[in-house]
């Protein structure tokens, strides 16, 4: 038995006893399909004719004309079937786990975006699912419970702690254990014990492998700056991991800031984390000097996280990637100015990203290109929104 | 030679299964879990495990995720457990195990938690978080102080009881069945096949827990092994009693040495 999964100092595979073989056997049919031109061929299929994949890359003219700075190209995850990038890893993860035999499977969810992508999925391949969700979560993103009730999936409210993605996984985590002969656990984001952080990541590469070619093709050039929002850190991961190797392109994470990551209403993780141990992983987390998970608070649902995928932990110890905390108010303003300037309404997530985005454009040159990765789409978040601004838009 | 394994080569002499009881510590405060210890020792427990309260408990059911939400609003920490261990310790020589998840250990500094350990009088912690694989996390720190790492194996571990068990030092911690801690009315798990191999591994008594509620089920598991291990029926006890709760565990805890 020997130490796997290891980015520098972070990953690892903490985990209760009786999931381990489960955790084993999951990692020899990835390392088995990952590779095998019949299981990709079948998930490029799904990619392309159910997902809607490549999704599209679009020059932000007006944005780019406003901001003065660089050309901006957005990459539209928005667009995929679903509305967000969730998508590219649970149609991964569920072809696994019907190549496995699993019948039963189970997610957790913050906004409900990988709880609507895996009930669609379970749907599409006729599953038995189960969705775990924070009860704060449940209340401020009841659109996406509904859809997915709708979708055929159980939707399982979680009271404990502070009722937000955290508690969901841990709930999550306890069902697995559970019922470890039957269920497949589809986590959503880059964490959790090995072989997740690495699976979830090669799922979600194809962002950044077409927008590479994309770029090319219209640009004749690689981006100067990819920018993307980082809860657990999936879709970010998905835009940053073919450009890793490329010492030209600044990688640029947007984590959620709250009310400021100097206030104790942040989630921002690599600002106010340090090294801990949690939900399987070695990596960065919000906590106290005993180590007791910290409460977090994010507008949005989907970064509202204590902690951050371990190869993320490792882009920022090695400093080849930067990670800055964006506010409530400024990713509400970036909600606003995306939805005016171009017509696209983002999911609050990815507004973090463009709130970002705002910032480091008008600091680039003319003849540089910054690709900002909209990872979902924003109707889920017109209430919370509205009520933010006080606005009551309730019938 | 470590009281844990001590205290086990004293009940093989004397013919005797093993109780092991757990408390969570600082529910509904560190002065009532310090009487709960020296109760549960009067009334025939031979170990106690003391549960360090964490914000997270992943591997916990609901009346220990309950009892750890208790003892961390009444504001304890490992800091004032282990004061507690040490005044303890001041009146008893049994033994005394820590059950705790990895991040506590790994935040208080890994290093700084075993030599305290040490100092106060721990004998052995259980971290269920850690599996066998990521081990390294604590063992040298934990036998440079002398404190044993009690390994854990789960009816799912199959093919990897036999590396675990013959690994395993002071006691192995045989989980009865899959799922998190609880009373649980009944049992799925082939003991005889689950305990059949982990015999013929183990090189250490061995002792089974999760889901033992009463005195019958303790004395039909503690058929199978060298001791059985109760939790949550005792954290319910406490839950219910708060403060009151100490003659209450007694007797409960009476019943069931007197069961197996």
């Amino acid at each position: 038995m020997e130490k796997i999964g290891r980015y520098g100092e972070y990953g690892g595979q903490y985990v209760p006893e009786t999931v381990m073989n489960a955790v084993h056997e999951l990692e020899d049919a990835y390392k088995k399909y990952i590779d095998d031109p019949q299981f990709n061929a079948e998930l490029k299929e799904l990619y392309r004719d159910y997902a809607g994949r490549p999704s599209l890359l679009y020059y932000a003219e007006r944005m780019t004309k406003d901001l003065g700075g660089c050309k901006i190209y957005l990459k539209r995850e928005d667009l995929n079937h679903t509305g967000s990038h969730k998508i590219n890893n649970v149609l991964g993860q569920l072809l696994l786990a019907k190549k496995m035999g699993k019948k039963r499977i189970i997610a957790e969810t913050g906004a409900g975006q990988h709880g609507v992508a895996t009930a669609t999925v379970c749907a599409l391949m006729g599953l038995e699912c189960c969705v775990y969700m924070g009860s704060t979560d449940v209340e401020r993103q009841s659109l996406n419970v509904y859809r997915m009730r709708l979708l055929g999936s159980d939707v399982v409210s979680v009271e404990s702690g502070t009722g937000t993605l955290k508690d969901a996984i841990n709930e999550a985590m306890r069902d697995w254990a559970t019922n470890i002969e039957t269920t497949f656990y589809c986590i959503g984001s880059v964490m959790g014990p090995y072989p997740y952080p690495e699976m979830v990541r090669n799922f979600q590469k194809v962002i950044s492998e077409e927008i590479r070619s994309q770029l090319m093709e219209k640009e004749g050039k690689l981006p100067d700056c990819v920018v993307a929002c980082v809860g657990g850190g999936s879709n970010a991961m998905g835009a940053f991991y073919d450009f890793i190797r490329e010492d030209s392109v600044r990688l640029v994470g947007a984590e959620a800031g709250g009310l400021g990551a100097d206030t104790d209403k942040t989630a921002a993780t690599i600002a106010r984390g340090s090294t801990g141990i949690f939900h399987g992983m070695k990596s960065i987390f919000l906590q106290d000097e005993f180590g007791q998970i910290a409460p977090v608070y994010s507008i949005s649902a989907g970064l509202d996280y204590p902690g951050i995928g371990p190869e993320h932990a490792m882009l920022h110890s090695t400093h080849r990637a930067d990670y800055i905390s964006i506010t409530d108010e400024e990713a509400v303003c970036a909600f606003e100015y995306l939805s005016k300037t171009e017509g696209i309404i983002p999911a609050i997530e990815s507004a973090h990203a463009v709130a970002a985005a705002l910032k480091i454009a008008p600091t680039m040159d003319k003849d540089q290109i910054m690709v900002i990765n909209i990872s979902g789409r924003g109707d889920k978040d017109v209430y919370s929104i509205a009520r933010y601004r006080g606005n009551d838009v309730s019938n | 030679m470590n009281r844990i394994e001590k205290c086990f080569d004293e009940l093989r002499r004397k013919n005797e299964k093993a109780l092991i009881t757990f408390v969570t510590a600082g529910d509904p405060d560190l002065e009532t879990t310090e009487k709960l210890v020296y109760k549960m020792f009067d009334s025939g427990a031979d170990i106690i495990e003391l549960g360090v309260p964490f914000s997270d408990p992943i591997a916990e059911g609901v009346t220990i995720q309950r009892a750890s939400l208790r003892s961390l609003n009444g504001g304890t920490n490992l800091t004032k457990i282990f004061e507690t261990v040490k005044r303890i310790r001041e009146k008893t020589d049994k033994p005394l195990i820590l059950m705790m998840y990895i991040n506590t250990i790994y935040v208080y500094g890994t290093e700084r938690f075993f030599a305290q350990c040490r100092e106060y009088g721990i004998d052995g912690v259980i971290v269920p978080d850690l599996p066998f694989e990521e081990r390294d996390e604590v063992i040298g720190e934990a036998e440079k102080n002398g404190i044993l790492q009690i390994n854990l194996v789960a009816p799912t571990s199959h093919d990897r009881i036999r590396e675990i068990a013959s690994a395993s030092r002071g006691f192995l911690y045989c989980v009865s069945s899959t799922g998190v801690t609880g009373t649980r009315s009944s049992f799925t798990t082939d003991f005889e096949e689950f305990f059949g191999t982990i015999k013929k591994y183990v090189r250490c008594p061995y002792a089974v827990g999760f889901g033992i509620s009463n005195p019958e089920q303790a004395k039909k598991m503690a058929g199978y092994c060298s001791g059985v291990i109760v939790g949550s029926a005792i954290v319910r006890i406490v839950a219910e009693n708060g403060r009151e709760s100490v003659d209450k565990v007694g007797e409960f805890v009476s019943s069931l040495k007197k069961a197996i």
